[in-house]
């Protein structure tokens, strides 16, 4: 045995070995039936936007890794999450240039100016996203409805439009069921709803396919799904309590739960890892918060819509959340007698 | 029936690592060969190192005392062979440090016949007496701590032992030594749990065990001799149940307060192999020479539960056990607790419960360190409830105090949980045991300023 270099290592030496870009890709493939639905109601415009977004995202990561001489980090998947999600948040017929514009300001913005990886302190694909809500604010909100029937062979011509110049939408556009509800009192068919066959963000109509997609993150215990579960049984209890006070002004909790982005933010948005408290209570009172939050800006608020602010507000506040809620340290009161 | 759905008999958080148990587990207990050359190092419990007795070139028998204990936490070394004693020089310890170490060669025709000392009968002797037996006898705790066990079983002043625990729970994955001794020295066990009740003034004993060690359970159960108030007592497996302060949440349904004591909740817990060393010895006034150790492992061709002469060079183990492969990680204790040797020129002590050896296949690859993504693994992992990630991140900031005074930072145990499950590779467990030097260094400083 003479000779032989032993290996040294610090103890445990066994690991789970689940790895950053395990979860990261996982992610992805929870996102893959999302996506899917989007190009299938929104046919080639959401699959351009949604290709464009991630490609941007990832230029973005690796081109700033590079100038900032740090070890390319688009391995860990985590650029294309940030992509996937912010296509999918987006209307199906914003133009182009827009996506790529707020592809690049998700990493660069979102991302890359707290540090990267691990330090962002908003989701950054959220991030990507308001910041083309503010610059754009009309490409932002311009809908068209879902299944056109000619759209496996035509994209919008707004979705072309050359930068920086107006986009001109064509064929019919529609309202969401959010901004239906908010402007004219309209309320969209429950089933509808669940299905995702209404107007809306690319990814954001279908409840039940992002619902799957949550399952099979909680599954392979890669998701907090007390966060989405805080979420959304806030929203169904206050807005509950709203419609059974007075059901002529208030939606239905239903129609709260599954309109607008609130379930693809419940389930793929607000448990962005780095940007979501960690602690069991810290967890739950980020949900509650979130779920608060979108009912107050949905009812009270200007916006037919407020998962993105909702979001973005709780992320500010995550750390003190997770500082307030620390959990309770092992032997640290006094003990109750053993029942 | 409904009310066990809602009684936990384990405590929060922990992790399920791969237990890797079968490959020893049915393998019965082998006596080991003597080796050419038994280097006993002075330091093989914690605390004051003992003093040695014996000279150069002196002969001594099996069970001779070679050094004797230095003061009240300290215990004696006795010798586990009958030979020669050839030098006194220092040797490598595990932890890299030089102690002195005793040289014996042993006879090589000796039947190893080992003295005995003086007679000890449980039913008359004191409290005092069985304290005294126990650290004449040199032993330490056989788990792996090492620590002095006639110390840890002095009920202080105004505490009360109600119940004695023994652990049988072994939960470090690979290592089959107590669920081996619990199978085959269950009379042993008895006898020591007599002597362990008289020392502590316990009235009941309460032996836990994990799930997938249901024969040991079933058997020992089976054996409790008539009057004995002991009850077995089986938990889910879960790593570290083994940790005093998790067994005793897991069976007693209480926590050990914060920097406190098992008898702060009227509790002393003792390993089930140092029991049975205690019953085996006491009675005839013996001391330790050798302890049964789990040689396993991907790399090692013929596995087993061996019982070992104290100060058997690992060198000497590892030839006799036969190497399968490229030798690549040597743990002396369990993968997840236990320390990675960097030297085969030491020797098994006392403390020594199992020998895992890893080839170049099965060792942990370098993976590299990324940005903690603060996914919450850690904080679902650890048995203490910390802040796994927020000490981690603290402890990059060098804000040492601040991890002791607002995180709990010196409650950790380093189990290890947290670094198993972190998907970025963050070396937590690695940074807190450096913390909590830091911090006892300085609070020492502060002390003596």
């Amino acid at each position: 045995m003479q000779g032989r270099v032993l290996h040294i290592s610090s103890s445990p030496h066994l690991v789970k070995g689940i790895s950053t870009s395990d979860i990261m890709r996982n992610v992805v493939y929870a996102l893959i039936p999302t996506a899917a639905f989007a190009i299938y109601l929104f046919g080639l415009n959401a699959f351009f936007i949604l290709a464009t977004a991630v490609i941007s995202c990832v230029l973005t990561e690796f081109l700033l890794c590079r100038i900032t001489k740090k070890d390319s980090t688009i391995g860990d998947w985590s650029a294309v999450i940030t992509g996937l999600l912010f296509g999918l948040t987006l209307p199906p017929t914003i133009p182009l240039w827009m996506v790529f514009i707020g592809g690049f300001l998700a990493i660069a913005i979102g991302k890359f100016a707290f540090g990267g990886l691990g330090y962002n302190v908003f989701n950054p694909a959220l991030v990507g996203r308001a910041l083309l809500q503010a610059a754009f604010p009309v490409a932002m909100t311009t809908w068209m409805p879902g299944k056109a029937i000619d759209r496996f062979t035509h994209i919008s011509t707004s979705v072309l439009a050359a930068p920086f110049m107006s986009p001109i939408v064509d064929g019919t556009t529609a309202a969401t069921p959010l901004s239906a509800f908010k402007f004219d009192g309209i309320i969209a068919s429950g089933t509808d709803l669940a299905l995702g066959l209404v107007s809306g963000s690319t990814g954001e109509t279908s409840a039940l396919i992002i619902i799957l997609g949550g399952i099979y993150l909680t599954f392979r215990k890669m998701m907090n799904w007390r966060i989405p579960i805080a979420i959304l049984t806030t929203v169904y209890a206050l807005s509950g309590i709203l419609y059974l006070a007075n059901p002529e002004v208030y939606p239905s909790p239903i129609f709260m739960l599954f309109s607008g982005g609130l379930m693809l933010g419940a389930v793929f948005m607000a448990t962005d890892m780095v940007a979501s408290p960690l602690t069991p209570l810290g967890v739950v009172v980020y949900g509650i918060l979130i779920g608060v939050l979108v009912v107050v800006i949905r009812i009270w608020g200007g916006l037919p819509e407020g998962v993105m602010y909702a979001i973005l507000l709780a992320n500010a506040v995550s750390p003190h959340i997770d500082k307030a809620f620390q959990p309770r340290v092992y032997g640290t009161i006094k003990n109750k007698k053993n029942g | 029936m409904f009310s066990n759905l809602f009684k936990s008999n384990t405590f929060r958080h922990g992790i399920h690592p791969p237990e890797h148990k079968e490959e020893t587990a049915k393998l019965a207990i082998k006596q080991f060969p003597f080796a050419t050359e038994i280097v006993l190092p002075i330091v093989q419990h914690i605390g004051t190192p003992s003093q040695i007795i014996v000279s150069e070139g002196q002969e001594v028998q099996r069970g001779q005392l070679l050094a004797t204990a230095n003061g009240y936490v300290s215990v004696p070394l006795h010798s586990p062979v009958s030979g020669t004693v050839k030098k006194i020089k220092p040797v490598h310890t595990i932890s890299g440090k030089m102690v002195p170490g005793i040289h014996i060669k042993p006879f090589p025709s000796s039947g190893q016949q080992a003295i005995k000392g003086d007679y000890l009968d449980v039913e008359t002797a004191s409290t005092y007496e069985i304290l005294k037996a126990i650290q004449n006898a040199g032993i330490v705790g056989l788990g792996g701590a090492a620590f002095p066990t006639h110390v840890k079983l002095k009920v202080p002043e105004g505490k009360e032992c109600k119940v004695l625990m023994l652990n049988g729970i072994e939960c470090e994955p690979f290592l089959t030594t107590d669920h081996r001794v619990m199978l085959e020295q269950a009379e042993d066990i008895f006898m020591g749990i007599r002597f362990l009740m008289k020392a502590t003034g316990a009235k009941e004993v309460i032996i836990g065990i994990e799930g997938n060690k249901q024969d040991a359970a079933d058997y020992l159960s089976s054996k409790i001799p008539k009057g004995l108030p002991v009850s077995v007592k089986v938990v889910p497996v879960k790593y570290p149940q083994g940790s005093e302060k998790m067994l005793i949440t897991s069976i007693l349904g209480v926590e050990v307060p914060s920097g406190g004591l098992p008898i702060d909740v009227g509790a002393v817990v003792v390993n089930v192999a140092t029991a049975a060393e205690i019953g085996r010895l006491l009675p005839y006034g013996k001391g330790i020479q050798e302890r049964v150790v789990t040689i396993t492992g991907p790399g090692v061709k013929n596995k087993g539960n061996y019982l070992i002469p104290i100060g058997t060079p690992l060198r000497f183990v590892l030839d006799t056990v036969g190497i399968d492969g490229k030798l690549s990680d040597v743990f002396m204790g369990g993968p997840m607790m236990g320390v990675s040797v960097s030297n085969l020129d030491i020797s098994i002590v006392k403390g020594t419960s199992g020998i895992v050896v890893f080839t170049e296949k099965q060792t942990k690859k370098e993976e590299k360190v990324l940005p903690c993504i603060k996914c919450g693994a850690c904080v679902d992992a650890c048995p203490i409830f910390l802040n796994p990630s927020k000490l981690g991140i603290m402890a990059k900031f060098k804000a040492y105090d601040e991890m002791a005074e607002n995180q709990n930072l010196m409650d950790c145990f380093e189990c290890g949980s947290c670094t198993y499950v972190c998907p970025s590779n963050i070396p937590l467990v690695q940074y807190f045991g450096l913390s909590k030097s830091i911090v006892r260094k300085r609070n020492a400083q502060r002390k003596a300023s």
